[in-house]
């Protein structure tokens, strides 16, 4: 597959049409029907809780939060192919990963809610916080894969990242290092097209993103992120790749970010509507529909009742979030060091004696 | 016990804790065949072999960030920076995660690495070869710094520092990596961070100094002796956490303070010091807390070095002014 789509050839790797018709038939991954059903349904349960909490937000119930809308699929399959023993170094666009590896939405809702602990991901050990700053984290998946080489475990790094940061040098050091250390990660550029406002094209001169791959010696290629069986297949080559101690792998997700960056931007300041309207057509969730649809997998009746199922799940978990204990002061400094200095001790010390000063603040 | 220099003595720390800890593992720029270009590593490699001490490409953010990628899978990696004025690239690495890690992941993973960097001047070198940036490092939250001084402390500093949990930004003073010889023992002993030691009592003055300062200001001290001045000798050893508490108790006995450093005067580790004065001893004063640090400038180049780092001359004049106050 990497040969084929040799990036400098700037093809794309595609395997339904935007109806969902499979235009591929050849390289379509062999998954059992229920399993393509439950991908569906994931990007579903993500797409409901994506939406929901941008209309928490917009009730003052929740900061500000970047939503997924649109790239759903990029994800699924991703968390689809890994297993609890593999790693995900995720940037903050991977709803459809964290849950199916078992996150909790109460722990999405606590830390877009302004809680630490949020980024505990209580029983999911093996994913990172998110990273804000960007390509930053790229360097720490190619450590953890330095790490499964070492101890010579059967593992791999499933690194996340956006277009945007394909800019910054530590993508480049991360593919770099990577690539003389032969070490199982996968590093999936999300290319939602922009960058907050600003658009691909200003990124790079490279015909496209994967292409990067070549310089660095490892396979690159250029996927349609809104077509779930294509990045499925793709994924699943990359990880076979890492599993037989080759080394790493660039995958390019060509997908288009629906919502805005996060909810204090305003998309139509850099976009128009009528480019909104032409990724509308290739949404990752209409296409597999259409594929279900026209395999009598699924229907309109069956999609509603599951709608209304997930609204009520994703509202039992923001209560959870709504309901979460008052952030204390000990959560400021307890988890600075292991072992907490002097010096910070008497400044929690101190602080505590003042608000014990004041009868109203207890 | 064997006569070892500083490079002596932390190669053995390390060579002692590869053999103790399977989860160890040193790597950065040269640090494999050649041993680093100050030989720190020297034979490492060969006696531990290609996978715990190897080779990184050039690149201080890929090498401080796939070491905090070690750390959060188990790994307990010690990195070297080539010198202190290279660390810049790498620098995001450690104030955007390194440091941070535990607290966002709420004690989930941990950074438990050791970043050494050779740091300071004074050995005629190129620009970035010769700064004292300690005062960086030691103002983000979740970092341990530390600084040796002799061949002794640089072992059980760097013991310590190793075995601790958290992240270890280790500067070893290069101008003094083998002009100091003493006897180490050459089993595993470790001295604890954050404290600091006196190494001379004294009851006129405390003097605060840590790295290769020390030995200029015991230099200075050899002056202030036949000048009938008692000087009590700090040795910070580790920068942060600081030892409040040695400052106090010191200069609630001797009333006067100098701090001698290599770093630069404003916002500079003296100006920390002298905070904790005035909050801890400040009605034991008799004279105003004083700071003998580098200027606030660039260290100049060779030929201007000389009038950067301060003499044992320069380090008594000053003594003796906070005396005459």
């Amino acid at each position: 597959m990497f040969k084929t789509y040799d990036p400098l050839k700037d093809k794309m790797f595609q395997v339904m049409d935007d109806n969902g018709k499979v235009i591929n038939p050849g390289v379509k991954p062999d998954i059992p029907d229920e399993e393509v059903l439950e991908a569906y349904k994931l990007m579903q349960f993500a797409r409901t809780a994506d939406l929901m909490t941008i209309s928490f937000q917009r009730q003052g119930r929740m900061y500000t939060y970047p939503p997924n809308f649109g790239q759903e699929a990029i994800s699924a399959a991703a968390g689809k192919i890994m297993r609890k023993q593999d790693w995900m170094v995720p940037a903050f666009r991977e709803m459809s990963a964290w849950i199916s590896q078992g996150v909790k939405l109460r722990d999405i809702f606590l830390y877009w809610g302004g809680y630490e602990d949020g980024s505990l991901f209580s029983g999911v050990p093996h994913l990172l916080p998110l990273s804000i700053p960007m390509a930053s984290q790229l360097p720490h998946a190619v450590g953890i894969g330095y790490a499964i080489d070492y101890r010579e475990e059967d593992s791999v790094v499933f690194a996340f990242t956006g277009d945007g940061a394909t800019s910054e040098g530590d993508f480049h050091e991360s593919l770099n290092v990577a690539g003389v250390w032969k070490v199982p990660v996968i590093f999936i550029i999300q290319n939602n097209q922009y960058a907050i406002s600003v658009p691909v094209r200003k990124q790079t001169a490279s015909k496209n993103l994967a292409v990067k791959a070549v310089a660095y010696g490892i396979p690159g290629i250029k996927v349609d992120g809104n077509d779930y069986f294509a990045m499925y297949a793709a994924i699943s080559e990359a990880f076979a790749y890492c599993r037989s101690g080759k080394g790493p792998v660039l995958i390019e997700a060509l997908t288009y970010r629906r919502g805005a960056h996060t909810t204090s931007d305003d998309p139509t300041l850099y976009r128009t509507e009528e480019e909104e309207k032409k990724w509308a057509e290739k949404d990752p969730i209409k296409r597999l529909k259409g594929y279900l649809v026209s395999k009598k997998l699924w229907k309109d009746a069956d999609e509603k009742t599951l709608l209304e199922q997930y609204k009520k799940e994703v509202e039992k978990e923001f209560d959870i979030y709504e309901n979460y204990p008052p952030y204390k002061i000990e959560d400021v400094f307890k988890f600075h060091y292991k072992d907490m200095p002097e010096d910070l001790k008497k400044q929690q010390i101190e602080y505590e004696k003042f608000v014990n000063s004041r009868e109203d603040w207890k | 016990m064997k006569v070892m220099n500083m490079v002596q003595s932390i190669n053995n720390a390390i060579d002692i804790k590869l053999a103790d800890d399977p989860n160890l593992v040193v790597y950065g720029e040269d640090v494999g065949v050649e041993g680093g270009v100050f030989r720190v590593t020297q034979d490492l490699q060969k006696k531990h072999g290609e996978k715990r001490v190897f080779d990184s490409p050039l690149a201080e953010s890929a090498i401080i960030g796939s070491a905090l990628g070690m750390c959060i899978a188990g790994l307990r990696p010690v990195v070297e920076i080539q010198f202190s004025g290279f660390v810049y690239p790498g620098f995001n690495q450690i104030l955007s995660h390194v440091s941070r890690m535990r607290n966002r992941s709420r004690g989930k993973y941990g950074a438990q690495m050791v970043i050494r960097m050779p740091y300071g001047g004074g050995i005629k070198a190129l620009e970035h070869h010769s700064e004292s940036p300690e005062a960086l490092f030691s103002h983000i939250p979740g970092l341990k710094v530390v600084i040796p001084s002799t061949p002794y402390d640089a072992k059980g500093l760097l013991i310590s520092s190793i075995e601790s949990d958290d992240p270890v930004v280790y500067m070893e003073p290069k101008r003094i990596y083998r002009a100091i010889k003493q006897e180490v023992p050459e089993e595993k002993f470790s001295i604890p961070l954050g404290k600091g030691k006196i190494l001379s009592e004294g009851s006129d003055i405390t003097v605060v100094s840590y790295g290769a300062m020390v030995r200029d200001v015991q230099r200075a001290m050899i002056t202030a002796k036949e000048a009938g001045i008692s000087v009590e000798l700090i040795d910070l050893r580790t920068i942060y956490p600081i030892d409040r508490e040695i400052i106090k108790q010191s200069v609630k006995k001797t009333g006067r303070i100098l701090i001698v450093t290599e770093a630069p005067t404003s916002f500079g580790p003296g100006a920390e010091l002298i905070a904790i004065v005035t909050e801890e001893a400040f009605l034991s004063l008799e004279a105003p807390p004083t700071r003998l640090s580098g200027f606030d400038t660039i260290p100049p180049l060779p030929k201007g070095e000389h009038f950067y780092f301060h003499t044992p001359e320069r380090i008594f004049y000053e003594i003796k002014k906070v005396i005459d106050y």
